[in-house]
């Protein structure tokens, strides 16, 4: 336990529920005994821009945020955005991403493009990429708004901690109404991730 | 107990614990969860948003002078607002302690400058604390009132984007019981009149004699020692990021940033071979230091004066300094990607508003909250934005200087009209300026998150309350021409905005389409295209909605035909209200998408 530190960073755009995301982890972080900061910016970045929140965990953590290039987890819950948070990856850090495409109003111009295949580009740089269909499996359970729990779910093998701490950290930070959804989404990707997915 | 709280939280705990017995604030990216917490959590403490900052200050003010702890948060330009009070509470002095948070944005992750409020405590001549994370967040709030009640002066406690929204472990207290005489008519401390001023000016002057000497022997002003010969000053956020990088090396932690204890911080420089202070934003510290006569001392020609600092900024900085051997390297290069800017939500109403202004070329002088997000491409259709209530005056300015023959419109929201239009049509009307005001009222303080305010008909603290009528208040002011529209119909909006434009003398427009997102995200049936009625026109993408993408079928060969996204989609109906061909429509069959 001594030794344990990691640095996670989870991305997305604003909406897709980054925040929820950094939350249960920090809170599972410290339900495991860990010293954990979680850092995020609020406000005008939420209007559908990037957002992204650092969360860190071991025995004792000054910085809130990351420092630029050491992340041993990048969470990124639509794929572009895989790709811009690409250089906050340790260079043996694994990066998990959703298959979900969000295309902004600014790339209909011509001006600027949405890549055509992001996974593809990352992979080019990294074998450590883990791509889950979190948008696909989200509608299937019925809310597009479950790709955080999903892949935070496929990402809890590489962090540790046990399954019933995500699941308390799950009752104590989501809305009563969205709990058992959560747990669902939880265990649809935590058995993804089970099946070998990362390996 | 321990909990891991923001230091938003931490300090709205932290009043909590220390007996607060009031907290006034104007919502502000990053202080608003202060208030939200304080009253969601700690209901022992009357909570109010105020339609102001000056409004919230001079309640706490008030309070303080009531005799009950106070608290008021804002912004860093929300002490703008509220300087005129600062300046001369600092004169007066308590009764009961009185602290207002100061949450500075450095990067300007939302706001429209990142000045330094660090200097605003200074030039009111009164003491500031600064915490480094969340446990000093939620500790300095006591301290803090403990130091007003003994020096008899308000206190700042300045916080910043990183402290304010970073989490951390903290470690819970039991509230404690204050008692405070209620108010004394004591006019020579309250009643600011010349003769009684001056007098408090001096008693300020004594206070900050007395200030200094207990700066000098604070355990918020710390070193902390590892033998080496580098010493490095530094407080706030930076605290944390210099502890990152090198975590062993002698450290001077300031917690109190004004007035600094400058004999102890002269035996630090005379007992370290080199000296550097490392703070974000201004040379605050770095001046003051230099100019008690420590020249040697170094810092911001390492770190800059920009943007928000970072370990890596540091790591960087102590390199060029000399002092750091490697430079920090990464593994994977930054990719050269599509920006992606904020945008109005899908279904917001300000769309429609922001569709019709572009389309008339009309000026447009705007203001802060979501819709300054009109300014951005493809909406591209508001052009000036400076402060809280700033587009009525920029409108006046520029009609008295040019003439409003073009159309000159202030768009401003229903929270900002309340804060700081009111005025500014009061001099349209009594200076007879020839421009239109359109309040964009989607009824709540939508870009912090959804505030009520004094038009929603509830308080902070949940009660109903008499919810003040746009309509009536601007004819109150003299304005004959007031009319409503519903920006998301966009032919009707446009005629009643051009005919508005066109008539002498000022007139005000509001609007009455609620924000998407309030109170709970409105989500109708979905919209689609019909492909083969598409023709790649193009107008639909430029009212900038995320719902809408380009398909992969082309028109004519070489222009993208448009797609919706069912799960972005609000059913807002714009998009087919200005599609030529009528090829955008319900969803068929009609699914309803959680």
């Amino acid at each position: 336990m001594d030794n344990y530190a990691k640095n996670i960073l989870i991305v997305g755009t604003g909406g897709q529920g980054v925040l929820l995301a950094s939350e249960l982890l920090s809170e599972a972080a410290v339900a495991s005994g860990y010293d954990a900061k979680k850092s995020e910016v609020h406000g005008m970045s939420q209007r559908g821009g990037v957002v992204s929140s650092h969360v860190r965990i071991g025995k004792k953590v000054y910085s809130p945020i990351i420092p630029y290039g050491q992340a041993d987890i990048i969470l990124s819950f639509e794929q572009a955005e895989g790709l811009r948070a690409l250089d906050w990856l340790a260079p043996s850090g694994k990066i998990i991403i959703s298959t979900t495409r969000l295309v902004p109003p600014i790339a209909n111009f011509g001006k600027f493009s949405y890549p055509a295949d992001p996974a593809a580009e990352i992979r080019k740089k990294t074998k450590n990429l883990i791509v889950v269909e979190a948008d696909k499996i989200a509608l299937e359970l019925g809310n597009i708004r479950l790709v955080n729990t999903i892949l935070l779910a496929v990402a809890s093998p590489f962090i540790g901690f046990e399954k019933k701490v995500w699941e308390e950290a799950i009752r104590k930070m989501v809305k009563p109404k969205f709990v058992d959804l959560n747990l669902k989404a939880f265990a649809r990707g935590y058995e993804l991730a089970g099946s070998g997915v990362g390996a | 107990m321990k909990e891991l709280l923001s230091g938003n939280e931490a300090v709205a705990r932290g009043a909590y614990e220390a007996g607060v017995k009031l907290a006034a604030a104007y919502p502000g990216t990053p202080s608003t969860e202060i208030l939200e917490n304080i009253a969601a959590h700690y209901p022992s403490i009357y909570a109010e948003w105020s339609p102001n900052e000056k409004v919230a200050f001079e309640v706490g003010i008030g309070g303080s002078m009531g005799g009950g702890r106070s608290l008021v948060a804002m912004k860093h330009v929300g002490v703008n607002v509220a300087a005129d009070p600062l300046m001369t509470f600092a004169y007066t002095g308590v009764n009961a302690g009185f602290v207002f948070i100061s949450a500075d944005d450095p990067e300007m992750h939302s706001s429209q400058n990142e000045q330094d409020n660090r200097f605003i405590a200074k030039f009111a001549q009164i003491p500031f604390l600064e915490p480094s994370d969340s446990q000093e967040s939620k500790d300095m709030v006591k301290l803090a009132l403990e130091i007003s009640e003994e020096f008899d002066t308000p206190v700042m406690l300045r916080m910043t984007t990183r402290v304010s929204h970073s989490k951390g472990v903290v470690e819970l207290n039991d509230p404690i019981e204050v008692k405070h005489p209620q108010f004394d008519r004591n006019v020579r401390k309250y009643v600011m009149i010349p003769g009684n001023a001056r007098l408090r000016h001096h008693s300020v002057l004594e206070r900050l004699a007395r200030l200094e000497e207990f700066v000098e022997n604070s355990p918020l002003n710390r070193i902390e020692e590892y033998g080496t010969e580098l010493g490095i000053i530094t407080g706030g956020i930076s605290y944390e990021y210099v502890k990152e990088i090198m975590p062993e090396t002698d450290v001077f932690k300031i917690g109190i940033g004004f007035p600094l204890p400058l004999k102890k911080i002269n035996k630090f420089v005379e007992a370290h071979k080199r000296v550097l202070v490392v703070e974000e934003l201004e040379p605050y510290y770095e001046e003051i230091i230099r100019a008690a006569g420590m020249n040697t001392v170094e810092g911001k020609k390492f770190f800059g004066r920009e943007g928000e600092l970072s370990p890596h900024r540091i790591a960087l900085g102590l390199h060029e300094a000399g002092l750091l051997d490697a430079v920090p390297t990464i593994g994977y290069e930054p990719a050269d990607l599509f920006p992606r800017p904020p945008v109005l939500c899908p279904g917001c109403p300000h769309r429609g508003l922001f569709t019709i202004l572009k389309k008339l070329k009309l000026t447009v002088t705007g203001d802060i909250g979501c819709y300054t997000l009109g300014t951005l491409e493809p909406l591209g259709a508001l052009h000036t934005c400076i402060c809280m209530g700033a587009s009525i005056g920029n409108a006046i300015g520029m009609e008295k200087v040019n003439g409003s023959d073009k159309g000159i419109v202030a768009v401003l929201g229903d929270s900002t009209f309340l804060h700081s239009g009111i005025t500014g049509v009061l001099d349209a009307v009594y200076n007879k300026s020839n421009i239109t005001t359109i309040i964009a009222d989607n009824r709540i303080t939508a870009m912090t998150g959804g505030q009520q305010h004094p038009a929603t008909g509830y308080t902070l603290m949940g009660e109903k309350t008499k919810a003040v009528d746009f309509v009536e208040l601007v004819k109150a002011l003299g304005v004959e021409s007031v009319r409503t529209i519903d920006p998301l119909k966009y032919e009707e909006s446009m005629q009643v905005i051009k005919e508005e434009v066109a008539k002498p003398g000022p007139s005000v427009i509001i609007t009455t389409s609620p924000c998407v997102l309030m109170p709970r995200r409105i989500m109708d049936v979905p919209y689609e295209v019909i492909l083969d009625e598409c023709t790649g026109c193009s107008a639909c993408f430029r009212i900038g909605c995320p719902a809408i993408y380009p398909s992969k079928e082309l028109a004519k060969g070489k222009f993208p035909k448009a797609e919706i996204d069912p799960t972005l989609c609000t059913g807002c109906t714009l998009c087919a209200q200005i599609c030529l061909p009528e090829a955008i429509v319900l969803k068929q069959p009609a699914v309803t998408v959680k």
